[in-house]
């Protein structure tokens, strides 16, 4: 990160690109992240959409981007993109189009597309080498369904469907390691809580080519259950406790960019959430809470400095 | 111009080379893949100017065929069956994105049971989806259409995909001489692909294929691509007149074989009239008046074309390689629909279902159909929709049923 513009908060873009007034909820955690991922990617770019909240960014006839966009279906943005990067790669072969009408091919998708539906898409995608930036926004649940349990929800999580005294029995799927495990060009875990350090993984995957991931957890007032005013705070404390840890992968290696010198216990995350509220209420579920504070604990052991 | 003996498939991939495609996103499936294999050879053996991305599924190579062709490139892709509606839901959206490729479909039975072998239900299945259709009877229509199917779907006035379908086995592994036209003669037909404002570029910034809120938006654009789907019935008969001048081959909307004096008709799609064709001819020597119509435009439907052809008629023999369950075949019901309330139509549309699964329609059966029809025609009233079935297969069938019955109480079942 020696080369980087994003020293200090105020080396951050002040002119914001991303137009205001769409129809996400207020607080929405995943567009506080695509507001800041827009500002350094820039314009040049098209951003091919698979269906989830951020569907409803375009709605005909206004778009908050200023560059391009294309919306495919749930399980197939990736396709899209390869379909778009290609013809983009012929037309400029062929003389058809300047080298600076060439853009950036972008994937946005929800957790419900990029964990589920759409993995076998993006697997052959990055296995291919395509050339583009999937952008996941992971509010670990279909939200725009309602916020049924998706393959991205954490252990014990209230959602529309998992509405029992435990919650959501199963757990959160690694995608960063299933990208990883691809050897792609990057995959980076952000944060829009945390905007220096997603400025410097933008900056980064701005600059490289072939398949990169940048996956960004959303605190979600609405799936989540907690007042639109605490999105940022949950999201610092998402960092701070430690359970969702910031770090990217690059050349065959995984680096933590944040480590959190003194972890929160997790609970301090866990209880300003509505959906984890059966872990405090009527009575504390103590092997629950403890599950999911040991399995923190056994991740951090395992990484350097943590 | 040359000629060479070409499957169907072969025929098709000619037609995509000619067509000078940039783009062709791929996914192998029976009996399909030599479309692929062909021109993959051609791009890495040949110099062939075209680039092959191979896909994990037909629903993605879909939406990257659309994508691509929003980016604003000539695109071709194939697939079959199965693969066609793994695919379905992407083509309904990339039709609505009135961003215009040409998808050549193999036609091949649906499971279950599974199946390679050929008929019309793969197809049907994709007949609301806003694709326009053309269907080939033979393996130079297969390579004519593809050309006809570029000019036809780019054409300002119509803007949407095209499927050239064409039967497994029946026409795809089946070798027929091919009249290769020059690239010249193709040039004068069919210029370079004019993506007008269908493009992405970082100057011209689009959004496209965007969410609506709403019926009234949505409603308006569904109707846009009904209307254009129309259109693109005129815009055939343009092209194809001029087709014919080129080439000297007709393509009509609909072919009509010995239909002008014709009291009977038989009324098909597919390579399998062909064998129509015949039973007309040999009904006729016997003293028949009887003739074929066989739409090679489905979508948009030529009904004007097919009033006119029917006008006057005493009864209509359709044959369906298609079922639908609890229905019967598309064709007839389409056809009763096109017909009904007209004046002068065929009082008698009789229906019949065959050729399921790759099972041959004989000469034989033809005879029976005409006279089932002629009868139907006489009482003035139609039986009900036929299953076309052999007491022979019967027994085969009855024989494999009781192998299997002797394998269950082998392994200890109960007889």
């Amino acid at each position: 990160m020696s080369e980087t513009l994003f020293r200090r908060i105020k080396d951050l873009p002040s002119t914001h690109l991303l137009g205001t007034g769409v129809p996400t909820c207020a607080g929405c955690g995943g567009l506080q992240a695509l507001h800041q991922i827009y500002d350094v990617f820039g314009e040049k770019t098209v951003f091919v959409n698979a269906a989830g909240c951020m569907t409803l960014l375009s709605v005909y006839p206004f778009t908050p981007f200023r560059g391009s966009w294309l919306y495919t279906a749930m399980g197939a943005a990736p396709a899209g993109a390869q379909g778009i990067r290609d013809a983009l790669d012929i037309q400029l072969q062929k003389g058809q189009i300047k080298k600076e009408d060439d853009l950036q091919t972008v994937v946005l998708t929800g957790d419900g597309s990029a964990y589920g539906m759409g993995m076998s898409a993006t697997s052959s995608a990055i296995e291919r080498g395509l050339d583009f930036v999937y952008i996941c926004y992971d509010n670990e649940g279909y939200g725009n369904t309602g916020q049924q349990f998706s393959e991205a929800t954490p252990h014990a999580a209230r959602t529309s469907t998992s509405k029992g005294p435990q919650g959501y029995p199963g757990f959160k799927k690694d995608l960063f390691s299933i990208w990883a495990a691809h050897k792609p060009s990057y995959v980076a875990t952000v944060i829009g809580a945390e905007p220096l350090d997603l400025a410097r993984k933008i900056e980064k995957a701005k600059e490289k080519k072939g398949p990169r991931l940048i996956l960004a957890l959303s605190p979600c007032p609405t799936g989540w259950n907690y007042d639109p005013k605490d999105t940022a705070d949950i999201g610092r404390l998402a960092v701070r406790t430690g359970i969702w840890p910031l770090k990217e992968y690059e050349d065959g290696k995984v680096v933590h960019t944040k480590i959190p010198r003194k972890r929160l216990p997790v609970e301090e995350y866990l209880k300003l959430q509505g959906r984890f509220s059966h872990l405090f209420e009527p009575t504390r579920n103590e092997e629950i809470l403890n599950g999911i504070q040991e399995r923190v604990d056994t991740y951090w052991a395992e990484v350097d400095g943590g | 111009m040359t000629r060479k003996l070409l499957t169907g498939n072969g025929a098709a991939a000619w037609g995509a080379r000619l067509a000078q495609v940039d783009y062709i996103p791929a996914f192998p499936i029976t009996p399909q893949t030599e479309i692929i294999e062909n021109l993959e050879n051609w791009i890495d053996n040949e110099g062939m100017p075209a680039r092959m991305t191979t896909l994990e599924s037909e629903h993605s190579m879909i939406t990257a065929a659309g994508a691509a062709a929003a980016t604003g490139v000539r695109v071709f892709s194939a697939t079959s069956s199965q693969g066609l509606l793994y695919a379905m839901e992407m083509l309904y959206t990339v039709a609505g994105w009135r961003a215009p490729f040409v998808l050549t479909n193999v036609s091949r039975g649906l499971a279950a049971p599974i199946t390679l072998e050929p008929d019309h239900n793969d197809i049907m299945a994709a007949r609301d989806c806003g694709f326009l259709q053309i269907h080939c009877a033979d393996c130079q229509e297969v390579l004519d259409s593809v050309l006809i199917a570029y000019r036809l779907g780019e054409d300002k006035r119509v803007r949407l995909p095209v499927i050239v379908n064409l039967d497994g086995f029946y026409l795809s592994f089946t070798r027929e001489p091919v009249e290769i036209p020059d690239p010249e003669a193709v040039a004068r037909f069919l210029p370079p692909y004019d993506p007008e404002n269908i493009r992405f570029s970082a100057s011209t910034p689009i959004s496209q294929a965007v969410a609506v809120l709403g019926g009234t938006p949505y409603s308006y654009f569904r109707y846009e691509s009904h209307l254009a789907a129309q259109k693109a019935l005129e815009v055939y008969d343009e092209i194809t007149t001029e087709f014919t001048e080129e080439f000297g081959r007709p393509r009509e909307a609909l072919e009509s074989y010995r239909t002008e004096d014709a009291e009977y008709l038989f009324f098909q799609i597919g390579s399998f009239a062909t064998k129509a064709r015949e039973a007309v001819d040999r009904l006729r020597e016997s003293g028949w008046a009887i003739g074929l119509i066989r739409p090679r435009l489905f979508r948009p439907l030529p009904e004007e074309h097919i009033r006119k052809a029917l006008a006057g008629k005493k009864g209509v023999t359709v044959i369906d390689q298609n079922l639908a369950p609890g229905r019967g075949g598309v064709l007839h019901s389409e056809l009763g629909s096109v017909l009904f309330g007209h004046a002068n139509m065929p009082g008698i549309l009789v229906s019949f279902i065959g050729g399921l699964g790759g099972r041959d329609i004989s000469t034989e059966e033809y005879f029976e159909m005409a006279m089932v029809t002629r009868e139907a025609v006489k009482e003035g009233r139609p039986p009900p929709p036929r299953l076309l079935y052999t007491e022979t297969e019967l027994r085969e069938v009855e024989k494999l049923q009781a192998i299997a019955n002797m394998e269950r109480i082998e392994l200890g079942a109960k007889p």
